[in-house]
């Protein structure tokens, strides 16, 4: 492995040249805000909040994906950005229905962290107050399509480390809602292990366990990487 | 392997010339729902039987698609063609005239199954916008009261 | 020997033409010297507003809106020039009772300059051997038994040929890039899912000439080391798609299309591909995942689809009309072809000219003509007395050129300077009674529609940038709402995963641009 330097917000940087902007800035101690790229899983740079300016590149490039190069200049805060980043959060917000007094995840809810962060305190879109549903058919756990923002996390969770592939992306556009097999409710679906890896990953409340009234959602989606490097470690001793 | 009596035997051929891959999921409902009008669960479920997938994966991925249907068919299709050169040369006004006659909304199928109201984007054959299509039947050029006359010609 | 060709594309089939050939059949089959005057079924000949079509050989003569009834006079009219001369070249002394013969010395047909239609609407497009005697295929085998893959891949860089689904990269330089990808089972595919309404250029040539566009996948394929190809079409293209199949297994039978032809070692395969309604699937990405039987949604590049394409093997991807060019650049020279056209944008450009346009149909001219020829002078303009008001191009990927802009000439470089783009080559015309914020909302709404629903600013952003402008056609909005919708558009813009969100707000940047005070008129008063 060899080894890049670079400079993300006038800090220069040495990273590995496998590393991704995103993993650089961490490291450098720049944080990045993210809502679907979660550690363990394979990126899908679907939300755009991670999005920087990286010179000599007239796109916006998402960091989560974009990996180093040597004498790279990134930009990760620039005030285009943060318009960028409160405008998506908006976005998610306008699209559902947030109601973080009475929600499971509340103070431990990424899309709330995420707001605070950008500094979204009103809405300047109008809120479009879906009419979606909640599926309480598995016997332990819950899906509140209200609060999803379909970052895929479960998606990829269950294909990628389960391997149940019980959860999918369905439909399109506005009408993408995450299904269970073959849009049944959840607890009929025979793929299902019970696992609750979904409800770990999932950056708001719309994954819960049954139980669990406002605010005592308490996961941890990046015990998933803790797991991982758990299971490789075991994989590779002798 | 499957006999002429099992389920959905006449996707056999088609499964059999796609060697079962995972890649010709698409086809492979292409053909299902030529076959038997729309895709049913059980049909969808044989589907990823056959083609080792994910129920959800099967689901998720037809869902994607504007062409494949989750219910049959209603016996008269009335699709409206909203390409650019139709939009400007009318085509809202069908709608409405489809809608007010019809008494269905856009991308609606009537509760008993008689007729269906959608649109297209662009059917490619532009210099007769607007266009209807009723069943195998394309409508050039179409005034809201020829497409008034045709919609009472529908047999019930 | 006379010769009759009817259009049997799916414009003047819906025309009639089906009608047309059986009456002429049934009349030939009747008459006397039936066995001298060939009846055969072609490829779009031009002004689809006209339909149906019919042409005369060897006269040359095109006439319009033939009626089924004229049939029995014309076929009389033909048997009695062919008892009286041996000279064919006698002028047919016919007229059609409700059609009309077209004058071909018109803008319409001088202005053109047809390489990509060169045999559309000569050939029979369901006879392999017309297209062989017209020299399909030629190409190929010469370049097998003679050329090495370098040599072609630099043959097609210097022609200067650019991609014509819409974005303009240039294609030789995508060729390399594939020909140097390790490995040696890469992939090439044609992307003939024309999406953008209002468009037809590549429905006309697969139903035409579908061989040309097998001849130049085959070429590429040889050029850039790969071995199997696909043809991803739009399902609602049902004629074409036959033709397709049709063209596929007739070519493979005689020889053309498989394992060792021409006798060397080259083998290439061709499967095709039905796309199921999803306008997103024309973005290479997502229409790679579509091909891999998944959800037809984008993913960020790099890796580009040159490096891990379909089944994460390298692979070409071109559009149609890309493909149809490759065996005349082959034939006449890069020379010939880069010297077509105008400096940046070589060769010919197909358009489908639709909406407020007298003359409608298919048309294919040097780049660099003007706007104004095209519409003003070979559509003759709008109809009814109107006077046109702005062209349409690039769908919804595009924007308007207002009117005091025809003199614009057609190349990528000029309409991406208006703030559009050539698009595949919808070109609709629209004339006074258009109302253009209305038609913003149109493509809006088309985009929300469309959107995958994999990005948020795609998913989310085109919801609300199409509410704003309903707002704004309702009366309700204020100046505020109109600097939400540009600053919003923007952000849209800027941040979108694929080119669909990326450009989803240019048709309503474009007419803010030109046709400001149609929104201004509608805001409320402040």
């Amino acid at each position: 492995m060899s080894v890049r330097t670079l400079r993300i917000d006038g800090r220069d940087v040495a990273s590995a040249d496998d590393a991704t902007v995103l993993e650089a800035a961490r490291d450098a101690g720049v944080v990045i805000p993210t809502l679907c790229h979660l550690e363990g899983l394979s990126p899908v740079a679907a939300c755009r909040l991670c999005l920087v300016e990286i010179e000599g590149s007239a796109k916006l490039q998402p960091a989560c994906i974009t990996p180093v190069s040597e004498g790279m200049v990134v930009h990760t805060a620039t005030p285009r950005l943060q318009e960028i980043r409160r405008t998506v959060i908006e976005l998610l917000f306008t699209e559902g229905n947030h109601v973080c007094a009475v929600c499971v995840a509340n103070g431990h809810c990424e899309l709330q962290d995420r707001a605070v962060e950008v500094g979204m305190d009103h809405a300047r879109l109008p809120y479009r107050f879906p009419d979606r549903p909640v599926d309480l058919s598995h016997p332990r756990f819950g899906l509140d399509h209200n609060r999803c923002i379909l970052c895929s996390r479960c998606v990829r969770v269950c294909d990628e480390v389960e391997g149940a592939h019980v959860w999918d992306v369905a439909w399109r556009g506005e009408h993408c809602r995450i299904i269970a097999g073959l849009d049944q409710p959840w607890g009929a679906v025979d793929a299902c292990t019970d696992c609750g890896k979904c409800v770990m990953v999932c950056p708001t409340g719309a994954l819960f366990h049954k139980g669990d009234s406002e605010g005592e959602k308490h996961e941890d989606p990046s015990r998933l990487a803790a797991l991982l490097r758990a299971r490789h470690a075991r994989q590779e001793a002798p | 392997m499957a006999t002429a009596s099992a389920p959905f035997a006449a996707l056999e051929p088609l499964l059999l010339r796609h060697h079962s891959r995972a890649d010709a999921l698409i086809e492979v409902l292409h053909g299902a729902q030529q076959c038997y009008g729309h895709l049913s669960d059980p049909l969808l479920r044989h589907v990823a039987e056959r083609l080792q997938l994910p129920l959800s994966r099967v689901k998720g991925t037809a869902s994607f698609y504007h062409l494949f249907r989750f219910q049959p068919p209603a016996r008269h299709r009335c699709v409206v063609c909203t390409g650019t050169a139709c939009q400007i040369q009318g085509a809202p006004a069908l709608i409405a005239a489809m809608e007010e006659d019809l008494g269905l909304k856009l991308g609606a199928r009537r509760g008993d199954g008689w007729v269906s109201l959608s649109e297209v984007r662009c059917l490619g054959t532009c210099s007769d916008a607007p266009l209807v299509q009723i069943d195998d039947s394309i409508g050039r050029q179409q005034t809201v009261a020829g497409l008034r006359r045709w919609l009472q010609e529908l047999e019930p | 020997m006379s010769g009759l060709r009817y259009c049997a594309s799916a414009g003047c089939l819906a025309r009639g033409s089906g009608a047309l050939m059986e009456a002429l059949n049934t009349a030939i089959s009747r008459g006397e010297l039936g066995d001298q005057i060939q009846l055969r079924p072609v490829g779009c000949l031009g002004p689809c507003s006209q339909g149906p079509l019919l042409a005369l050989d060897p006269d040359g003569d095109l006439y319009a809106g033939v009626d089924p009834q004229d049939a029995e006079t014309l076929v009389a009219a033909l048997a009695r020039r062919l008892h009286q001369s041996s000279d064919q070249a006698t002028p047919l002394e016919w007229a059609p009772a409700r059609g009309q013969r077209l004058d071909l010395s018109e803008p319409f047909f001088q202005r053109q300059r047809r390489i990509v239609l060169e045999h559309c609407g000569l050939i029979d497009p369901t006879d392999l051997e017309q297209a062989i005697a017209v020299g399909a295929y030629g190409q190929l085998e010469r370049v097998l038994q003679g050329w090495s893959p370098e040599q072609v891949v630099t043959e097609l860089q210097r022609s200067g040929l650019r991609g014509r689904g819409g974005a303009g990269y240039p294609t030789g330089l995508k060729w390399a890039t594939v020909a140097r990808m390790p490995g040696a089972r890469k992939v090439v595919v044609c992307n003939a899912d024309e999406g953008d309404p209002g468009a037809f250029m590549d429905r006309a040539v697969l139903e035409g000439d579908p061989h040309r566009v097998l001849e130049g996948m085959a070429i590429a394929a040889y050029a850039v080391g790969a071995d199997h190809g696909f043809i991803y079409i739009r399902a609602e293209y049902e004629l074409a798609i036959e033709r397709l199949r049709l063209a596929i297994e007739q070519a493979v039978d005689r020889g053309r299309l498989g394992a060792g032809l021409f006798g060397t070692g080259f083998g290439f395969t061709l499967e095709l591909r039905v796309g199921a309604g999803a306008y997103v699937c024309g973005e290479e990405t997502a229409l790679i995942a579509s091909i891999e039987g998944k959800r037809g949604t984008p993913r960020p590049r790099p890796p580009y689809p040159a490096e891990r394409g379909v089944g994460g093997r390298p692979t070409l991807i071109n559009n149609v009309e890309t493909f149809a060019n490759v065996a005349p650049i082959l034939r006449e020279g890069a020379d010939w072809f880069a010297a077509i056209g105008s400096a940046g944008s070589s060769g010919t450009k197909v358009f489908s000219l639709t909406g407020h346009v007298r003359r409608g149909g298919l048309v294919e001219v040097p780049m660099g003509t003007s706007l104004a020829t095209v519409v003003l002078e070979m559509g003759e303009g709008s109809p009814h007395g109107s006077a046109v008001k702005a062209v349409q191009t690039g769908g919804p990927s595009g924007g308007c050129v207002p009117a005091d802009q025809l003199d614009t000439p057609l190349d990528y470089e000029s309409l991406q300077a208006l703030g559009t783009i050539m698009g595949s080559g919808g070109m609709v015309v629209l004339d006074q009674s258009t109302d253009m914020v209305a038609l913003a909302a149109y493509f809006m709404a088309f985009c929300r529609e469309e959107s995958c629903g994999k990005c948020v600013p795609c998913r989310a952003g085109t919801v609300q940038l199409h509410g704003l402008l309903e707002k704004i056609l309702a009366g309700q909005a204020s100046h505020a709402d109109l600097d939400q919708l540009e600053t919003l558009g923007a952000m849209v813009m800027d941040t979108s995963l694929c080119g669909l969100g990326q450009s989803a707000p240019k048709p309503m940047l474009s007419t803010l641009r030109y046709f400001r005070g149609e929104y201004l008129a509608r805001l409320e008063a402040p």
